[in-house]
């Protein structure tokens, strides 16, 4: 096991002793290393950019946080909200970027199928990694986050799934973190040609006030004729900084299946993106998305056609509460290649308070001429009509008010097809609406 | 005793301007009374007040069930008390099932305490009084997975009305233009139910300027609604004469009323 450090900040120093103490091949401290030198390179984002514009970092004190280092004594991991009653193929959990435990079903095993912690699977099985690793679905020299990420990336989960291997059971994966932790973790997914699993992940702090620093990235490759459905649930405590890169390349007649469920975290700038990139791939992207208190959660999604033929179909559904604020910046981009493109892209918010504020932009950047490229949004209050028409009917005025927020998210609920996942958001959801002004 | 629901000199106003200038009128459990008038005579707000609308603010009078004071609860209070309206304009409400809706509307009704985060029915039994009821109104059993009046023609949501009040039994039903919108063999069906809902279990309120649904539930007491005020109370040649030869002899008779009624469609015009 890796030796503990505990070193204050990302510095020159850190980030020396953190490689020394590596036991990781030597191509994985190379990519560290020029991650680092992106790192330090790269100037810390701010308002000139277009993509921070609406997301205000300058109370962020990088320098507060450090490389995750010893688990405190009292830590505590939380639990897990979309694998109740779930029967799994495999199931990992980190606390802090550390990975608690990990299991795979041995019947799965045997079919060469990997899961568990990125870091201990890459050191057995680093030429299956190696050229997935950043190379393809995430930049890591993006932004300084992004690098820091490449950087000092700890934990982590990967997912191998090897050609025409149809995984039935879903995989669940928990990032967990304590009050004042780091959390740098990295999940990828490898689905080879053929193949099929089902992912669910899921982040959680150990209170719901927690603080906290998690700067991470997805990365969801997907094979020809492959299927992957992935979910990913962000429920970290309201104190926590959450920076990511979070991509998918789907190949040739493949199809990804994408949740997200966004309601934790002090400040989120996220980037979503998909790529198609081979001829017939489909992309469908959910997106749940319930803000409160003084939230702040910028999400920029991107649905990249690469390759002729594609379709891509995006949802995202936010709820407004209190004084947060909700940012989604979406994007179709095609490419002059991707003839016969499908895309769509649609962004609903609902306000619960006139404090909050959704800022929603939907574009298009569109080099082919052959294709079709919709998108809406729509921003809106609960109607007192309807909420005095189920009064009438018996239900309080809060009852009526989740019914309201309840029905808002249904349409995106409907094209989630995992019921533990609809469950949990629910749940979720209807426990944080509060009575509207 | 029997119920009964009294309201006494009912002064309202929609933003700051009176509608209603003191209406007395009492339904007792039993009861069809019908309530006619030309349009904008009030008729509406009489029933979206006594159902307790937000936006109309009662400025006079009192609204009392079995001699209690309810004008001052909040719409779901009168609801659980046995209050009950038919929308003329329902709204839908996306996302949200007919079956779920109602069975939340029908517990609260049925159990008035209930708190908020309590049990409802349970689901078998509740979904097999409503596919009863359904059937018994004719109505297509998969409008119990359709969402709350959700891409429902006009006919459909009538029909929804009439089932939420098959299911909530009412002590006290308003059905506002319940019949408007419906063709003759519906308005028949919609008779039908609350006949078999039984009219003697409730006192109903119907408003409405034809005379289609009082065809089949012949009104006790007929009301003429006139500038804001209840002008003539009869029995049920009042809603014959009314419907036959239309309002102008009760505008003749009563031409105080009628000025204010001139006066409000002139300022709606001028809105």
């Amino acid at each position: 096991m890796t030796a503990t450090i505990t070193q204050v900040g990302f510095s020159q120093e850190s980030f020396d002793a953190f490689l020394a103490a590596r036991d990781e091949p030597q191509w994985l401290l190379d990519l560290r290393r020029q991650c680092w030198d992106a790192y330090t390179a790269l100037p810390m984002p701010g308002g000139r950019d277009e993509e921070w514009m609406r997301t205000d970092i300058r109370l962020f004190r990088l320098d507060k946080f450090a490389v995750p280092g010893d688990l405190p004594a009292d830590a505590v991991c939380p639990p897990a909200q979309l694998s109740e009653g779930v029967e799994l193929a495999g199931q990992a959990t980190t606390l802090n970027s550390r990975s608690l435990f990990a299991q795979l079903d041995p019947k799965w095993a045997a079919k060469g199928v990997l899961f568990g912690s990125l870091e201990e699977i890459v050191r057995e099985h680093g030429e299956l990694i190696r050229p997935h690793l950043m190379t393809r679905a995430v930049d890591p020299r993006k932004d300084k986050f992004a690098a820091l990420h490449g950087a000092f990336w700890t934990g982590g989960f990967v997912l191998y799934v090897p050609k025409g291997v149809a995984v039935a059971e879903p995989f669940h994966m928990l990032s967990a973190m304590t009050d004042g932790g780091v959390d740098l973790g990295h999940a990828l997914v490898i689905l080879e040609d053929g193949a099929e699993a089902t992912a669910l992940a899921e982040t959680a702090s150990d209170s719901e006030t927690a603080t906290g620093l998690h700067c991470g990235a997805i990365e969801l490759i997907v094979g020809r004729e492959a299927r992957l459905r992935y979910v990913n649930l962000q429920d970290w405590g309201h104190g926590v900084w959450h920076f990511a890169q979070q991509n998918a390349l789907v190949d040739r007649d493949a199809s990804i299946q994408w949740t997200i469920g966004a309601l934790g975290s002090r400040l989120a700038k996220v980037n979503q993106h998909v790529a198609l990139v081979g001829l017939g791939a489909e992309a469908q992207v959910n997106g749940v998305v319930f803000t409160e208190g003084k939230q702040h959660l910028s999400y920029h999604t991107l649905q990249h056609h690469r390759a002729a033929n594609c379709r891509s179909d995006l949802l995202y559904k936010g709820g407004l509460q209190d004084k947060s604020r909700f940012v989604w910046r979406g994007m179709i981009k095609v490419d002059p290649a991707a003839q016969k493109t499908d895309g769509y892209q649609r962004n609903d918010n609902l306000m619960l308070s006139t404090d909050a504020r959704s800022d929603s932009i939907p574009g298009l950047e569109i080099e082919a001429d052959d294709v079709r490229c919709t998108h809406g949004s729509t921003s809106g209050r609960v109607d007192d009509e309807l909420i005095y028409y189920a009064q009438a009917r018996g239900l309080t005025r809060n009852e009526a008010v989740r019914l309201v927020v309840t029905g808002f998210f249904q349409q995106v609920f409907d094209r989630i097809t995992i019921e533990s996942v609809r469950e949990a958001l629910g749940h979720a959801i209807r426990r944080r609406v509060r009575e509207v002004e | 005793m029997t119920d009964t629901l009294k309201i006494t000199n009912l002064h309202v106003a929609v933003e700051g301007k009176e509608i209603l200038r003191g209406v007395d009128l009492t339904l007792r459990r039993g009861e069809t009374h019908a309530l006619m008038g030309p349009n904008g005579s009030g008729k509406s707000t009489l029933g979206l007040a006594i159902m307790g609308h937000p936006n109309y603010e009662i400025v006079d009078g009192t609204i009392e069930l079995n001699g209690e004071n309810i004008t001052e609860w909040e719409p779901h209070e009168r609801a659980r008390a046995g209050v009950f309206m038919a929308f003329q304009r329902p709204m839908s409400i996306p996302g949200v099932k007919m079956a779920d809706f109602l069975r939340h509307a029908t517990t609260n009704v049925r159990r008035p305490e209930r708190k908020e985060d309590e049990e409802l029915l349970p689901m078998r039994e509740f979904r097999k009084e409503l596919y009863e009821k359904m059937d018994q109104l004719k109505i297509n059993r998969d409008f119990a997975r359709r969402y709350v009046n959700d891409g429902f023609s006009g006919g459909e949501m009538k029909r929804a009305e009439i089932l939420q009040m098959a299911m909530l039994r009412p002590k006290f039903a308003i059905l506002d233009e319940t019949d408007s919108g419906l063709d003759v063999d519906a308005v028949k069906l919609a008779s039908q139910s609350i006949a078999e809902i039984g009219r003697s279990k409730m006192g109903i309120l119907i408003i409405t300027h034809h005379d289609k649904l009082l065809e089949h539930n012949r009104p006790d007491v007929t009301h003429v609604m006139l500038g804001g005020r209840i002008v003539e109370t009869g029995g049920a040649e009042l809603a014959i004469e009314m419907h036959k030869h239309g309002y102008d002899r009760v505008r003749r008779e009563h031409p105080e009323d009628a000025a204010v009624e001139n006066e409000m469609k002139k300022e709606e015009a001028a809105v």
